[in-house]
């Protein structure tokens, strides 16, 4: 096996493994803050796939510059996050937070099931396929084989900055740090003063917009079908499970790792790609059952 | 027990006459009964507070089972065919119980889903042996030696399945009440207090998991026979929701609840083909919601008027 190969095995799966890291991360923080594991995220990725798809072709159709659809993935994402995300927190999932972790689910698969066929009836079952800003962006040449930049250096540099900013906001900005403290004890955060019910809805949202970014990004690089959320949420959960639910860093390197073992089985062993990242999950969590990163918790009697 | 045993048998003999009227329910009503069976199995777990969300696979690798068994002509018999592959997936909800066992909660539900999405992918893929997405066709086999008409051997298909039924209802029921079941609720409410008992409530949990995977299967087989073909579609992870669906729908209080959500849900799929064929995921999604927040004990819930006790409450 050439040694080449391997690179550029690895170079596809930081590239596949920026896009899951994206959607992955937003599921992790609204299970750790939350404690809901949500079923409809992979359709916050979908419907972020499909606005920023619509907007691109809008805006290529009107004969605007391809570059402009870069600040327009973020509106995007941001309008995603904020009137889906707003609307499914307010109204629905605020009224079951400390109720069966069962019922959550449920409701979750509710929405699912509601959001996915809101996308057919806003989009259509037509594939979308919006590859301008991909093309805008050029190629680079490695190794003799020509990658987009937009794979290889915008996508992981994207998810890089989400890493690093999610960190920073977290730790060392006044609403990031309140987030934490409800996430360690609601009540005592409550007493302290700290809007806990605001922090839910604002991380609930920051969540929903992280996938709806992962799903603008993907939208230049394949086309898009009915049915990509569904898919994305099990991928997601593999990714945020392997790590440990509601680890960030952790997100990231689990993200990677499966990443790369999909990529590297798309050139050795293609029939099995799809069954990489369950694998890695299952032999994960056989060995470390809370993931990689969790540490382990007592038991309350 | 007296109010489940009236709307139990009022449901059985509104069944057994309603094929002899009209004909063509005939397979409506058994894909009913199949998917109520896989709801039973959901049930089950719901009694422990666990909810999956890959029963499908339980579903669909018992209906392979009897496709490969019918087309290589090995055992080409329903009698034969049924146990086998319920045995079958029994067999590999002992396996992989084993492993999911060990979890709660929304990690019991999403391994369950990522487990059944492998197998999912492989019936896929695996194109030469599954014949990957367009399925395989299921030759119709012989009952009890005889070599049957179409429209006969659905009829009779209808009433052995209702006889199994029936049979997996009352067992399951008797089931809950014994020391095993009484159990599984002690993990919903305290699972730290029941192993302070003594009892492990991974055994018990897992009891209940190969239960659980039976009827799945028992569900699957049958439908393999009844409409002929079999594709991944069936261990598709939506599917699995489905009997969650029906199970919530039909309400956990009773056997009788998963069975009434079938039915019910076979007539929202009739309706819904025809005025919304494009959203009928949605209105599923606004109905799951209203149970949810109105109605947590379902259907059944709803006929004997219990307060709510099962869900959430």
């Amino acid at each position: 096996m050439p040694p080449e190969m391997l690179l550029l095995a690895a170079l596809d799966g930081l590239a596949y493994g920026s896009l899951i890291f994206l959607v992955a991360v937003g599921l992790s923080l609204i299970f750790g803050v939350l404690g809901v594991l949500n079923v409809a995220h992979g359709s916050f990725y979908a419907i972020g796939a499909y606005v920023a798809a619509a907007g691109v072709l809008a805006l290529t159709g009107m004969g605007l510059p391809p570059w402009l659809a870069f600040p327009f993935f973020i509106v995007a994402a941001v309008l995603v996050g904020v009137i889906v995300g707003g609307l499914v927190e307010t109204l629905l999932l605020r009224r079951i937070y400390g109720k069966e972790e069962v019922l959550q689910l449920l409701v979750t698969f509710a929405v699912f099931m509601i959001l996915e066929d809101a996308q057919k009836v806003v989009f259509g079952v037509q594939p979308y396929f919006a590859n301008a800003p991909m093309n805008w962006l050029g190629t680079i040449e490695v190794f003799g084989i020509f990658y987009t930049q937009y794979q290889l250096i915008l996508i992981p540099t994207v998810a890089l900055l989400v890493l690093v900013g999610l960190r920073l906001f977290l730790r060392r900005t006044a609403f990031g740090r309140a987030i934490v403290a409800v996430t360690q004890d609601r009540d005592a955060a409550t007493a302290m003063g700290i809007d806990a019910t605001r922090v839910y809805l604002i991380t609930f949202i920051i969540g929903a917009s992280l996938a709806a970014l992962g799903g603008a990004l993907s939208s230049a690089t394949t086309s898009l079908t009915p049915g990509i959320g569904s898919g994305m949420i099990v991928l997601s959960f593999a990714v945020a499970a392997t790590a440990g639910l509601g680890r960030i860093e952790g997100a990231a390197v689990a993200a990677l790792l499966i990443g790369l073992g999909r990529s590297v089985a798309v050139y050795f062993a293609p029939e099995f790609d799809v069954l990489i990242p369950y694998l890695i999950m299952v032999a994960v969590l056989l060995i470390k059952p809370e993931g990689l990163f969790t540490t382990v918790q007592t038991r309350k009697v | 027990m007296a109010r489940q045993l009236i709307i139990g048998a009022g449901l059985l003999a509104a069944l057994i006459i309603f094929p002899l009227l009209s004909p063509w329910s005939t397979v409506i009503l058994t894909v009913a009964l199949c998917e109520g069976l896989a709801a039973l199995g959901i049930l089950v777990l719901l009694r422990a507070g666990q909810v999956s969300f890959g029963h499908g696979l339980y579903f669909a690798f018992s209906a392979y089972v009897v496709a490969f068994m019918a087309a290589a002509r090995f055992g080409h018999e329903v009698l034969i065919l049924v146990p086998v592959a319920t045995a079958a997936s029994g067999l590999l909800a002992a396996l992989v119980g084993l492993f999911v066992v060990r979890y709660r909660a929304i990690f019991f539900g999403m391994l369950n889903l990522a487990i059944s999405m492998v197998f999912f992918s492989l019936l896929e893929k695996l194109f030469s042996i599954t014949g990957g997405a367009d399925g395989k066709r299921v030759p119709r086999p012989t009952l009890a030696g005889i070599s049957l008409e179409r429209a006969e051997f659905e009829l009779w298909i209808f009433y052995i399945t209702l006889g199994l039924a029936v049979l997996a209802a009352l067992g399951v029921a008797r089931y809950l009440l014994s020391p095993g079941g009484k159990a599984l609720e002690a993990i919903k409410s305290n699972e730290t207090r029941l192993e302070y008992l003594g009892v492990s409530s991974r055994k018990v949990l897992f009891g209940a998991y190969v239960l659980s995977g039976l009827l799945a299967g028992l569900g699957g087989a049958v439908i393999a026979l009844v409409s002929g073909h079999v594709t991944p579609e069936l261990a598709y992870w939506v599917r699995s929701g489905e009997f969650v669906f029906i199970a919530i729908l039909g309400g956990v209080g009773g056997v009788v609840g998963p069975f009434l959500g079938a039915l019910m849900f076979q007539i929202i799929r009739g309706y819904a083909a025809v005025y919304a064929p494009e959203t009928w995921h949605a209105v599923l999604g606004v109905m799951l919601l209203v149970i949810i927040f109105f109605a947590p004990n379902g259907l059944y819930g709803l006929m004997t008027g219990r307060k709510p006790a099962g869900t959430g409450q």
